[in-house]
């Protein structure tokens, strides 16, 4: 079964159009990144699968529509949108009491045991704790919960290195398995790079690239051309083109490996230099 | 590691935490989040033992020269005073911080952003709204009744003990009142004071629900302008002396207030709550089906709306 599945997702705000007819399918045990520069129309695309916001077109998120029956919908799903939502008025015990109180799927037991990781105590205020701690906390609430399905909006936004790092570590190897989808939007890219099975650009609020990262891997090449070459790289026709130590990177899609091995060294592109090509080419092909 | 938890999970069936309580919850969260529901009643009730403690220098003369009176009526007027006092007080902060928190309850989520944390439970719209509006309408009643009668005790306490070291009864103060009465006539009267103003809390609800900032001035911008352009074009004050009853009379409507020959108000018997009178007042119902549209449309836009 899908776990989310959309046709012709559209979104207008009053000025802008944040979601122009999006397709959607995302399978369940899949970890999707949604990739797209700022206000591209990844967090109205997020908000509109947790029922948060009313869209047109079909959309439909573990069999329900999320807008008519988001209370339904939260017993299997849980999100993160930013590691500055948890009320900071709120005691940590108390916060532990209140998401047990109200969720059926919460297991007050993992999240001490989570917590048990951490400096946290339990009776400290959200406002007290450091804003790792704070991501620490909600994960730790997060994780306690048997959900199907995770939506992670930049939930490592202004946390230092350690604490992302931690944070995808214990999302993959605690909580992730195979019934399970994650959906996550970061501009840490090659961060997360590693822990994706799937890929989305987003851009005005239309799909502009979607692959797995097999296909990804397969499809994008990245080539440190030398300097004779650089002609006949070029003439094969790459998305993109950068400087690097005087040296030109040229990234390929869709390119005869052979004929591009031959041209330099080549490497494992990264996503965050795919984006800037796709990206730059919308620009292009949208200036035209 | 993955594996481990994969078959781990798979053998549990989905964890299950039973005999949720959204509600419950939801109302006890509010109480965490806004101390001011009790801390205010509470310094006021403060306020008011300390300043009592001032006048009870002069206690046992004031409360010879009470004994001395031929009026009862007066005589229990006076040995009252400071009781009715006291819980007309608390009363009236309850029905500030009410006001303060209806303004706050729908608003300091979105400004704070915690509403995507609310959100991301499963606690429908519906819920949340209903906790919150609970909250005036019972919650604080509940606890402006517990400060009243324990500020009430400790007055009767501190005038006890200032009475026997001037060598008067302190059961002068209970002959004359009917204490037991009292904490009746309280319940009444907060049950009719909060059915009262329960257009008011949900109209600040519904502001709280849709401002974008300044709840405040929007909650009683419309008032303001209604009660202006009414006396500049029509030269009429119907919207303020409306707005006047709804605020002030519902104690005429629930009580028959008897009057001492001084003039004051005396509440000595039961028979003076007029709930028949109170609850055929169509300005009652009226106003509580105003307060149940904006509490439906303080849902509806809940829904919708996102961080500020």
């Amino acid at each position: 079964m899908a776990c989310i599945e959309a046709r012709g997702l559209r979104k207008a705000f009053k000025t802008t159009t944040a979601l122009d007819g999006i397709n959607l399918r995302v399978e369940e045990g899949r970890i999707l990144g949604l990739i797209g520069p700022n206000g591209a129309g990844k967090t109205t695309a997020l908000n509109a699968i947790l029922g948060l916001t009313s869209y047109e077109g079909e959309l439909k998120v573990l069999g329900r529509d999320p807008w008519a029956a988001r209370e339904e919908l939260m017993r299997d799903v849980s999100f993160i949108a930013d590691v500055s939502v948890l009320p900071r008025w709120i005691r940590v015990s108390d916060l532990l009491d209140y998401v047990g109180g109200v969720h059926p799927r919460f297991d007050r037991a993992k999240a001490e045991t989570f917590l048990a990781r951490t400096e946290i105590k339990r009776t400290s205020k959200v406002r007290e704790l450091s804003k790792g701690m704070v991501a620490q906390l909600h994960l730790a609430a997060v994780m306690a919960v048997d959900a199907k399905l995770l939506v992670l909006d930049e939930p490592t936004l202004g946390l230092d290195i350690l604490y992302r790092k931690r944070f995808y570590d214990s999302l993959l190897n605690d909580y992730f398995h195979g019934t399970r989808t994650i959906v996550v939007t970061t501009h840490q890219v090659d961060e997360i790079q590693d822990v994706l099975t799937d890929l989305m650009f987003i851009d005005r609020g239309r799909i502009v690239l979607e692959s797995s990262m097999e296909e990804f891997e397969s499809r994008f090449l990245e080539v440190m051309v030398r300097p004779e070459q650089l002609d006949a790289a070029r003439a094969l026709k790459p998305i993109h083109e950068r400087p690097v130590f005087g040296r030109s990177v040229l990234l390929f899609e869709n390119a005869d490996r052979d004929q591009v091995r031959a041209l330099g060294e080549t490497r494992r592109p990264s996503i965050a230099d795919v984006f800037i090509a796709v990206m730059g080419e919308q620009k292009r092909e949208a200036g035209q | 590691m993955n594996e481990q938890v994969e078959t781990m999970t798979a053998n549990t069936e989905p964890a299950s935490n039973i005999g949720t309580r959204p509600f419950y919850w939801s109302v006890r969260r509010e109480i965490w989040e806004n101390r001011s529901l009790y801390l205010a009643p509470l310094t006021v009730a403060g306020v008011i033992i300390i300043g009592f403690m001032f006048t009870a220098v002069g206690l046992a003369d004031r409360r010879r020269a009470v004994l001395a009176l031929d009026d009862p009526a007066i005589a229990q007027a006076a040995i009252e005073m400071p009781y009715s006092m006291a819980a007309m007080m608390i009363m009236f902060t309850g029905f500030l911080v009410g006001v303060f928190y209806c303004l706050d309850a729908l608003h300091g989520e979105r400004r704070d952003r915690s509403i995507l944390f609310w959100k991301s439970l499963p606690v429908s719209d519906f819920t949340t709204v209903l906790s919150k509006i609970t909250i005036p309408l019972v919650v604080l009643p509940a606890i402006s009744f517990a400060v009243i009668v324990a500020t009430q005790l400790a007055i009767f306490l501190i005038s006890s003990v200032v009475l026997l070291a001037h060598g008067i009864s302190p059961m002068t103060t209970l002959s004359h009142t009917n204490l037991l009465q009292g904490v009746f006539i309280l319940i009444y009267g907060l049950i009719a004071l909060s059915l009262w103003h329960t257009p008011t809390y949900g109209w600040m609800l519904f502001v709280s629900a849709w401002a974008r900032r300044a709840a405040f001035l929007w909650a009683i911008l419309p008032a303001v302008a209604i009660t202006f352009f009414e006396k500049i074009v029509f030269g009429t004050n119907y919207f303020a002396d409306f707005l006047k009853h709804r605020f002030l009379n519902w104690a005429e409507e629930a009580f028959a207030f008897r009057r001492t020959s001084h003039g004051t108000p005396i509440l000595d018997s039961l028979s003076q709550l007029t709930p028949g009178r109170y609850l055929s007042t169509p300005g009652l119902w009226l106003g509580l089906i105003f307060a149940a549209i904006c509490v439906a449309a303080a849902i509806r836009l809940r829904r919708s709306r996102g961080p500020i």
